[in-house]
């Protein structure tokens, strides 16, 4: 009784915990970004405040039904990939082929935004979707291949069972026999997080800020909520195929250890033309992951 | 009806803490921006960020003199932001025309078309006055002290009267049956000031201030 008052207790508050972690990472985001361009940088609750501020918001513009639909997708959709994601080895839903199930999962929130953008009628927002769609096409190829030569190393496609085997320190990771796939997967997560070089669906000075750009208000802020998300599960999801997974205070330290590395690109690189971007996914990562694939599939 | 208020307490907090702008670069004020938002005066560590479109921005930056053509933009932008909404005017071309008092096709006073929160004066401001102004206006945000939109809203025949002297205001307005009546009568009074008019007077009614600011 007290296993299942626990677990319920964990349903409530884990997503509650995922967005204001999320959040926390966002705002470290933006100070750590100014202080390696030398400035001092907001307060790292600084996007906490954001939220609250839009929210707060009144009328903002609505266009149609689907237009207020779509951030709600978007957001329950990684709401959803969430519950696929252990954290601190504990899984809301964990059975063999979980994997593969988030990776369907993944889809829906761009595809969200796509329908939602769509009614907004904005050019900007659809050259927006359009560029994040084509750049999914590209970093999805490369994150199945690694994820597939996982698959393939421990024979199992759970969350659950790839972090019991990685159990016993630092040592026992996945990152180690599998370096060639960590690598193409982490050049991958660049593109999911968004970072640049590959934030081209929401450069701010080509599309306006992209898809997000007829949202205001409390559409901008369900948005945010589903990028702080968002990055908890997509860096989660390297977590625990290479870094172990490890405890609840450990899964969050490793997730932001996975973010900082994305973040330290992100602040020095320029961004690719969309055609250059998916371009580079489908030769690099995708060549790295391949080969990785093969000897996986040659030593094993 | 209950009169709309200011958001106060932790509403206003937020709200004070997290500005995002709309800088409609117009005039030199554009070139004061960039040294304000990098490394060496970092409005940033006020939460204060420059955002791409009016959907998102709640603060409304007019960095200059505005044309008569530019001014149909500003308004169009300014309707369209979600409230509460906030306006700043840059230098002293906001405030009485600065070194335009006698151009032909800039206005002069911008308050009497748009509702102004804040003027930051100076011909530019520098870096410094404009954080100043904008931690002003934050405090003054966090106690409900600015309240624009709402007299906008309250006196928007007065605005749109005002706008219409200058501009067409039928296509550009989101209240478009009071636009369209507005226009007919500035139109008519036009007319029949200027059938009675001197050269002298012509030039007045290029832009006519009319009597008396609301309350």
């Amino acid at each position: 009784m007290n296993a299942v008052g626990l677990n319920i207790t964990w349903i409530i508050f884990m997503p509650i915990l995922v967005i204001i972690i999320g959040l926390f990472y966002l705002g470290a985001a933006r100070k750590i970004t100014a202080r390696i361009q030398n400035r001092y940088g907001p307060p790292i609750y600084q996007n906490i405040i954001d939220v609250i501020k839009l929210f707060s918001k009144k009328n903002p513009t609505n266009h149609g039904v689907m237009f207020s639909l779509g951030p709600v997708m978007a957001f329950s959709g990684m709401l959803i990939s969430l519950l696929f994601i252990p954290i601190g080895n504990k899984a809301l839903l964990s059975f063999n082929g979980d994997i593969i199930v988030l990776l369907y999962l993944l889809v829906i929130a761009p595809l969200g935004m796509a329908l939602g953008v769509g009614e907004g009628g904005n050019p900007m927002g659809t050259i927006g979707i359009a560029r994040a769609l084509t750049l999914m096409l590209g970093y999805e190829v490369v994150l199945v291949i690694s994820i597939i030569s996982v698959i393939l190393y421990t024979g199992s496609a759970s969350f659950m069972e790839i972090i019991k085997m990685q159990s016993g320190g630092v040592g026992h990771w996945f990152i180690w026999p599998l370096f060639l796939s960590a690598l193409a997967m982490d050049m991958a997560l660049q593109g999911m997080l968004g970072e640049k070089p590959f934030d081209q669906p929401v450069a701010p000075h080509e599309v306006a800020s992209g898809p997000m750009v007829e949202f205001g208000g409390k559409y901008l802020g369900l948005l945010q909520l589903y990028h702080a998300i968002g990055i908890v599960v997509e860096t989660g999801i390297f977590v625990n195929l290479f870094l172990g997974g490890g405890t609840l205070f450990w899964w969050f330290v490793k997730s932001f250890a996975v973010f900082f590395v994305a973040l330290l690109i992100n602040a020095v690189m320029p961004r690719f033309r969309i055609g250059q971007a998916f371009a580079f996914f489908w030769t690099y990562p995708a060549a790295i992951g391949l080969i990785g694939l093969i000897l996986v599939a040659i030593l094993k | 009806m209950t009169k709309a208020k200011p958001p106060k307490g932790l509403k206003g907090w937020a709200q004070g803490r997290s500005l995002w702008m709309l800088h409609f670069c117009t005039g030199c004020g554009a070139i004061e921006m960039p040294p304000t938002m990098t490394s060496r005066y970092d409005m940033e560590r006020f939460g204060i960020t420059p955002m791409a479109t009016p959907r998102q921005a709640d603060l409304l930056l007019i960095t200059g003199y505005l044309t008569v053509k530019t001014l149909k933009r500003v308004i169009r932008s300014y309707e369209q932001m979600p409230e509460p909404k906030y306006v700043v005017g840059f230098g002293s071309c906001t405030v009485n025309g600065g070194m335009y008092w006698d151009s032909y096709n800039t206005i002069k006073r911008l308050d009497l078309y748009l509702p102004i929160d804040l003027y930051i004066a100076g011909c530019m401001p520098r870096p410094e006055a404009i954080i100043d102004g904008f931690t002003e206006l934050i405090e003054g945000i966090k106690k409900g002290k600015f309240d624009g939109w709402i007299r906008y809203k309250e006196n928007l025949e007065y605005y749109k009267r005002n706008q219409a002297m200058v501009m067409d205001i039928r296509k550009w307005s989101l209240d478009a049956e009071l636009a369209e009546r507005i226009w007919n009568e500035v139109q008519e009074e036009r007319r029949k000031r200027f059938e009675r008019a001197t050269v002298k007077h012509v030039y007045e009614l290029a832009e006519r201030i009319p009597e008396g600011l609301p309350k």
